[in-house]
């Protein structure tokens, strides 16, 4: 069943770049518009061969990693302090309900504004929209604590620290991996976004200037490259997940958010 | 009403070859009410999805009133062990019974008539407008008992129903399946692991042996038509049946052949489970 | 009654507490970038004017509603298609994991290319990255309807357009929804990009052009505003989903209460 699924893949795949060949060639589309798969792998070929083409991905990656880290980190911090502290949850609430879906591109003009084309500009972008990610999940599986454990915690008298450690932090870490891979998705969209439209280095403006300058199938070689670079961060995530998560996968749980 | 002939279903996938069902013969006359039992893991599911035309047997043939069953036919009703999941939850409990009754292109008063009776003689007429998931693991199963009679069938098949709850609604459940068959007159093919069930409430018990499976033994529930909790299950006819019945499956569990009929033991049986 | 009360204070007192320290430390900012917040709350109704209503921001959540629209058809009905036909799905499955990772405003400039820099092009915008969550999700929950589900369904002879309607997509709906919510949120980024991007009008052309002639105090009306309309769309989706997934929720706390 998986050799018949993976070689079913693979035709799919192949059916896919064989479409985006003829599709063109055959005058369906304008090539000028979108060029034959071909020409697009050629325009990908020069843009490894590029020095240029890997620092943009280095500063993309940079963009994404530390924007990542940095709403990791707050994220779980400030859930875990939500959810740990008395009322602090319930009067934050109504706050976090206004606050998560105001959309991170609306920052754009402030970001070009305090920081114009800076790392700083990409980084309050992809920090906001990754951090409600993570502080959903963590909010989402500090409450799933099953409460005879939470009991048994308290009446052994564990102290606040070691209810966290022992107790809380093991029954939320499905919840919060789950977060990391959502805000490692959403990361990278809004650091490439970021580039495109503030024109921050990075493959977003990479792919701004291969507009501007008519490059079509460099253009869409870029693309290519953003889509690749998505994939390998979700299978990654999610290779990760399961394996730091392969001791309770029947209680993993995600909130759809 | 319901023929099997030469059943066989062997299930085949990724180079191994399970035969799940060898060959069954049995017929179930019209009105009648038999229990199949055999140990568990013995291919009872396999063969009552057969019999619903669920699943294609892989050699075999099975006859509702004289016509052979290819894919669901419109005489026969189903009734899951898993009622939970048999029951679509998004569907009030009146919906989830008018919903079959719906693709039999029935007018919009006879199927409203069809479902108010069919609650009604579940003890569910209340419950039309709650929720399955509202209701508890007995009244659900007598929800799903409700969409079957609502269908109208000739033939009710029930694949262990009361497996799932607790043993003082499946008594009440076992009396409603009686009374209802009593009442309506029709034919039902109960498959059961609970020996006690079977007796209890077939006219005729059909034992199987381990898979894959064949008929080991038939038998005549002689016990009398109008049983209760009470009396019937402290009979000494009962715990003869009984202990026969569990004899031939303590059989068929370690593949001896069939047990010469003994005579009727005490009442101090072992117990069943 | 004082459960009530306790709530309402919950509820209003941060954000009551949040604007308030906004107000005041803002009140004799000198900065340029951060003008006080009293500038930009009398700034508001004089930015936001009937016309600006119409011709702005009206036009955006039309954009925004159609490919929204438009993606929510597709989704559905392409995902029910791959979702029920095991072959397809491995034919499909890697190309469309692809597709989805592509970050969806990196589309633009493509869209651009064929459909100029109009409405159509915003809307196949907007349709063209919401569809991805709708799709994957709605192949997740119609792969996913229960065995038992589905036999019952074929015992009583419910097939066809009865069998997607009554039970494949009601089974799916919670997954669906799932990915609504997810395309609602790339709905709203994308409408923004691609007004600012190339538009004459629209919520995120204005805000941009507030920002590029230094009219700081206007850029943040229009801040709060797009804030604001993330907000209550969030809110209207969730009143929309608790109606059609009330089974859903009744469904999952009783089993949580029987657990």
């Amino acid at each position: 069943m998986r050799g018949e699924n993976a070689a079913l893949g693979a035709a799919g795949l192949a059916a896919f770049l064989a479409l985006g060949e003829a599709v063109p060639r055959l005058g369906l589309v304008e090539e000028e518009y979108f060029p034959p798969t071909s020409r697009i792998a050629d325009a990908l070929g020069t843009e490894v061969a590029d020095g240029a083409f890997w620092t943009a991905m280095g500063d993309t990656l940079t963009g994404w990693a530390l924007g990542l880290a940095v709403a990791v980190g707050a994220g779980i911090v400030v859930g875990v302090l939500l959810s740990v502290v008395p009322y602090l949850r319930e009067a934050t609430a109504s706050t976090i309900e206004f606050l998560r879906p105001i959309p991170s591109v609306a920052l754009i003009p402030l970001a070009v504004l305090l920081f114009g084309t800076e790392l700083r500009s990409v980084l309050l972008l992809v920090v906001y929209a990754a951090f409600w990610q993570v502080l959903i999940q963590v909010l989402y599986g500090m409450r799933d604590v099953d409460p005879v454990a939470e009991e048994t915690a308290r009446s052994y008298g564990l102290g606040t620290w070691a209810r966290i450690r022992y107790v809380l932090w093991p029954t939320a870490l499905p919840y919060v991996m789950t977060g990391v891979r959502l805000a490692a998705a959403v990361a990278l969209i809004l650091a490439v976004t970021a580039e495109l439209v503030v024109g921050a280095p990075g493959l977003g403006a990479r792919i701004a200037v291969a507009q501007t300058s008519q490059a079509v199938p460099e253009m869409y070689a870029l693309i290519v490259v953003t889509g690749l670079l998505g994939l390998l961060i979700n299978v990654g995530a999610r290779s990760v997940e399961r394996r730091a998560l392969a001791w309770h996968q029947s209680v993993r749980g995600e909130v759809a958010v | 009403m319901l023929d099997v002939r030469g059943l066989r279903k062997v299930y085949e996938g990724s180079g191994r070859r399970v035969e799940a069902v060898r060959d069954l013969t049995f017929t179930v006359a019209a009105g009648e009410l038999v229990c199949l039992v055999g140990p568990s893991g013995c291919g009872k599911t396999t063969l009552l999805k057969c019999v619903g035309g669920l699943l294609e047997p892989t050699a075999g043939e099975v006859f509702l009133a004289g016509r052979r069953v290819a894919g669901p036919p419109p005489g026969m009703a189903f009734v899951f062990q898993e009622y939970g999941r048999s029951l679509f939850p998004w569907m009030r409990v009146g919906e989830n019974v008018e919903l079959p009754l719906k693709q039999k292109d029935l007018s919009r008063p006879r199927r409203r008539e069809l479902v108010a009776d069919a609650l009604a003689s579940v003890g569910l007429a209340d419950a039309a407008g709650a929720y399955p998931w509202q209701l508890s693991g007995g009244m659900q199963q007598r929800v799903a008992i409700a969409r079957a009679l609502a269908y109208e069938p000739e033939v009710l098949l029930m694949d262990e129903p009361f497996a799932a709850v607790d043993a003082q609604t499946r008594a009440d459940l076992e009396d409603l399946v009686r009374a209802l068959w009593r009442e309506r007159g029709i034919t039902v093919l109960f498959v059961t692991h609970d020996i006690d069930e079977a007796v209890y409430l077939g006219q005729r018990v059909i034992v199987l042996s381990a898979s894959p499976t064949v008929v080991r033994e038939q038998l005549r529930i002689d016990l009398p038509d109008g049983r209760d909790q009470v009396h019937t299950r402290v009979a000494p006819r009962f715990a003869e049946l009984r202990t026969h019945v569990y004899e031939q499956i303590q059989a068929a569990k370690h593949g001896a052949a069939r047990v010469p009929s003994k005579e009727p033991q005490g009442a101090d049986t072992p117990p069943t489970h | 009654m004082r459960r009530l009360l306790l709530r309402l204070v919950l509820v209003l007192a941060l954000p009551v507490v949040l604007v308030a320290v906004w107000w005041v430390s803002s009140s004799g900012s000198e900065d340029v970038y951060w003008p006080p917040l009293r500038t930009i709350v009398s700034a508001f109704p004089d930015v936001w004017t009937g016309e600006r209503w119409r011709g702005d921001v009206l036009p955006s959540v039309l954009r925004l509603a159609a490919g929204y629209a438009l993606a929510t058809v597709v989704g559905v009905a392409l995902g029910t298609v791959i979702g029920s036909h095991r072959r397809v799905r491995a034919v499909c499955e890697p190309v469309l994991e692809f597709l989805r990772a592509v970050p969806p405003p990196v589309l633009v400039p493509v869209i651009m290319l064929f459909a100029g820099i109009g409405d159509t092009m915003k809307v196949v915008v907007i349709a063209s990255g919401c569809v991805w969550p709708v799709l994957l999700n709605t192949v997740e929950g119609v792969r996913a309807v229960d065995a038992v589900t589905a036999e019952t369904a074929r015992s009583y002879g419910i097939t066809g357009v009865a069998r997607l309607r009554h039970v494949v997509l009601p089974s799916a709906s919670p997954q669906i929804f799932a990915g609504l919510r997810q395309a609602l949120s790339v709905g709203i980024i994308l409408m923004v990009i691609s007004e600012m991007f190339a538009a004459s009008n629209g919520l995120g052309f204005t805000i941009v052009q507030f920002q590029r002639s230094f009219a700081i105090p206007d850029m943040w009306t229009g801040i709060l505003l797009l804030g604001l309309l993330g907000f209550v769309l969030s809110v209207l989706f969730q009143l929309v989903e608790r109606r059609a997934l009330g089974w859903y929720h009744g469904l999952r706390a009783a089993a949580r209460r029987s657990r």
